[in-house]
């Protein structure tokens, strides 16, 4: 079960709801719809599953619906036609229809929001900011909730400052109130509408990277708001581009990196920086394209270079044309190799998930191809210039 | 043409007087007891006011003034107004002035903010009660002096309502302004945190509203002063009486004392009212 489902909504902001949905049918878009009903479309046929643990981040420019569609999670808007499955209590329940008490109970155990404008209330100190959602609930003690805001609030760093009222920060400062607050719930599903737009970009990066290293801890699901393709493909597990309403492509960073499904995608892409999102798996030539010599993979054209498998296809030896090589292996996360290990080694090998920066870094340092292995140590692939070129310059078919 | 327009008089004032006279004979039970009560109230204000000696409660305002202010100047200024209040010999007129405008916020405030609040939720509501608001404003306060005379007797009481029909409008409105410019970021934000509709006025939008509702009443405090010469003539005690004395009898000095009580109540009132400095900004 995803832990949110979005199955064929239609989001209509107006009063003609009737004539919109038709126009819909029909597949008009956004401004035909405007123009003939005076209603406003906020999405069309949105499918889209987010699982469990997963950050899903939806993108377009404004007004393409990516805000309406996150809105529907909790029916802070109102949708006119489709499901909208949130796991909650162990069952799928439909936000769209469920009643008052099920909605409100939704609100307070399973999903928390943090908004773009913080949303905090002025009149309220940080750590009575942080206790709003427990104190709505009304089902704990002060010492109680004050327990878990204090936990919460170590969490963020604002331990020293739970006394302060919400003006007295600087905006990075209410923003981490803002997720402390969305954290106190304890919120399996946590919705942030662009948290992070109304920031200066270097403290936009460092919540950012707080975001990731607390999700590593606590994994929940995260749907996420962007206008920031860098922001979406640092964060997202599974991104949604938007385009006036609609889903036009959803899937990896890699995905849409590489496969843009229309211009409008591939305009999105065109400027970003392939280096952080390209790993391994895309830039590989996989070992099965790897011509063969027995119970070894030749890695050079002219068969030079071989590299013997075991039954299981894990790399054990290197071959050099008669003289025996030595493998080395590398962090694969950072790029890294030690120096020595370096210095002796014929060949590097590395995990499939190897970012492009990390194995331009390794060929930097060492002029070495770079073995690619699965997480069972299985010869995945191969990594050399050529893949690395074809990579930077997004010609992976030819 | 002009004769048959003057000739053919449409009877508007008879309707009402007949309307008036209609709730005289069969409302009057209703009538009575709302006199009763309110005139309870404000005599039971008024006495409360008066049992303590005169120099323990003006101690007790600069006392309370402290409190709420912490400035030397403020207390200092008031406890010199109301001695030279006293020493004028007003200070019984005064208290019952006080006691006056006291009930009628309160009776402001009780009835006022929730239909402001109301207005609010409402749109529709807000463009139905505007009209009755200004009418409330600008209509003459004799003209309303008289059928509420006619209702509710000579005295006190109805110089209450008199003062509540000119002063209400203040508190409904920014009632209306304060719960209305509640940013929708934070509305949603109670929503979103699972708040029902009664959390989310008293969790999000009266405290977000406060300043403004307290402006409305300090407003209202005001302008329900403004009335204590209208309600002297209907027969209410307090610092209007001796004005109207005064005018009666072309008496120049005690009309000018009376007068200066009134502005020296204002100024205190006023100065008390205003909320304490607001905690500090960006720090």
């Amino acid at each position: 079960m995803a832990a949110v489902e979005f199955r064929n909504i239609d989001i209509v902001f107006g009063a003609d709801q009737k004539s919109a949905l038709r126009l819909i049918d029909e597949g008009r878009s956004r401004d035909e719809i405007l123009a003939a009903t005076g209603a406003v479309l906020g999405a069309a046929g949105v499918s889209l599953a987010i699982e469990r643990g997963e950050i899903c981040v939806l993108m377009g420019l404004s007004g393409s619906g990516k805000s309406t569609i996150l809105r529907a999670i909790n029916r802070l808007n109102e949708v006119a036609r489709g499901e909208v499955l949130v796991e909650h209590k162990g069952a799928a329940i439909d936000v769209a229809r469920c009643d008052e008490n099920t909605l409100r109970d939704i609100r307070m155990h399973t999903v928390s929001m943090v908004f773009q404008q913080f949303g905090l209330l002025p009149w309220r100190t940080v750590r009575d900011n942080v206790g709003f959602g427990l104190e709505l609930r009304g089902d704990m003690s002060a010492a109680e909730r004050n327990r878990i805001v204090d936990e919460k609030l170590a969490m963020v760093g604002l331990t020293n400052w739970a006394g302060k009222y919400t003006n007295e920060l600087s905006g990075g400062m209410q923003q981490r109130v803002g997720l402390a607050r969305a954290f106190a719930t304890d919120a399996d599903i946590l919705l942030m509408d662009e948290p992070f737009s109304a920031l200066d970009p270097l403290i936009r990066d460092k919540l950012q990277d707080e975001l990731l290293d607390l999700q590593r801890r606590i994994q929940k699901t995260i749907v996420f708001v962007s206008h920031d393709l860098d922001e979406a493909l640092k964060l997202g597990n599974k991104i949604a581009i938007m385009e006036g309403g609609r889903i036009v492509q959803a899937g990896t960073a890699e995905d849409i990196l590489l496969r843009p499904a229309n211009a409008y995608v591939a305009e999105f892409v065109k400027h970003m920086n392939p280096l952080n999102v390209l790993r391994g798996t895309a830039v590989m030539r996989p070992a099965a394209s790897l011509a063969r010599d027995g119970d070894a993979v030749v890695l050079d054209r002219d068969g030079h270079v071989k590299v013997k498998v075991d039954a299981d296809g894990r790399p054990v030896a290197l071959d050099l044309d008669g003289r025996t090589g030595v493998l080395a292996t590398a962090d694969g996360e950072a790029g890294l190799i030690d120096d020595k290990l370096a210095h002796d080694a014929d060949c590097i090998v590395a995990p499939v998930d190897l970012k492009l920066k990390a194995a331009i870094e390794l060929k930097r340092h060492t002029d070495l191809p770079i073995l690619l292995v699965d997480s069972l140590g299985r010869l995945a692939g191969l990594c050399d210039d050529d893949e690395i070129y074809r990579g930077l310059l997004r010609r992976l078919d030819g | 043409m002009y004769d048959w327009l003057t000739e053919h008089k449409i009877p508007l004032g008879i309707w009402l007087r007949d309307f008036v006279d209609l709730l005289t004979t069969h409302g009057q039970g209703f009538f009575d007891f709302v006199s009763l009560v309110l005139g309870a109230l404000i005599g039971g204000f008024t006495a409360a006011l008066l049992w303590v000696p005169p120099l323990l409660l003006i101690a007790l305002f600069g006392l309370a003034a402290w409190l709420v202010h912490r400035s030397i100047g403020l207390v200092v200024f008031i406890v010199g107004s109301l001695l030279l209040v006293t020493n004028l010999g007003y200070w019984s007129a005064t208290m019952e002035t006080l006691s006056l405008v006291i009930c009628a916020t309160l009776v402001c405030v009780v009835v006022g903010v929730p239909i402001g609040i109301a207005a609010a939720h409402r749109p529709w509501l807000y463009t139905a009660i505007r009209p009755v608001l200004d009418l409330m404003q600008t209509i003459p306060t004799f003209v309303y002096l008289i059928p509420t005379l006619v209702l509710f007797g000579l005295g006190a009481v109805p110089g209450l309502i008199s003062t509540v029909i000119f002063s209400i409008p203040a508190p409904i409105r920014l009632t209306h302004l304060g719960i209305s410019s509640v940013p929708p970021a934070l509305y949603e934000a109670g929503k979103a945190f699972g708040a029902t509709k009664t959390q989310l006025l008293f969790k999000v939008e009266l405290p977000y509203a406060l300043p403004t509702i307290m402006a409305g009443i300090t407003q209202c405090i005001m302008l329900s002063l403004s009335m204590v010469v209208i309600a002297a003539l209907v027969g209410a005690d307090g610092l209007g009486k001796p004005v109207v004395r005064a005018l009666n009898s072309v008496n120049i000095a005690m009309g000018f004392e009376a007068g200066l009580a009134i502005v020296v109540l204002a100024i205190v009132l006023d100065r008390v009212c205003k909320r304490p400095e607001r905690r500090a900004r960006k720090g």
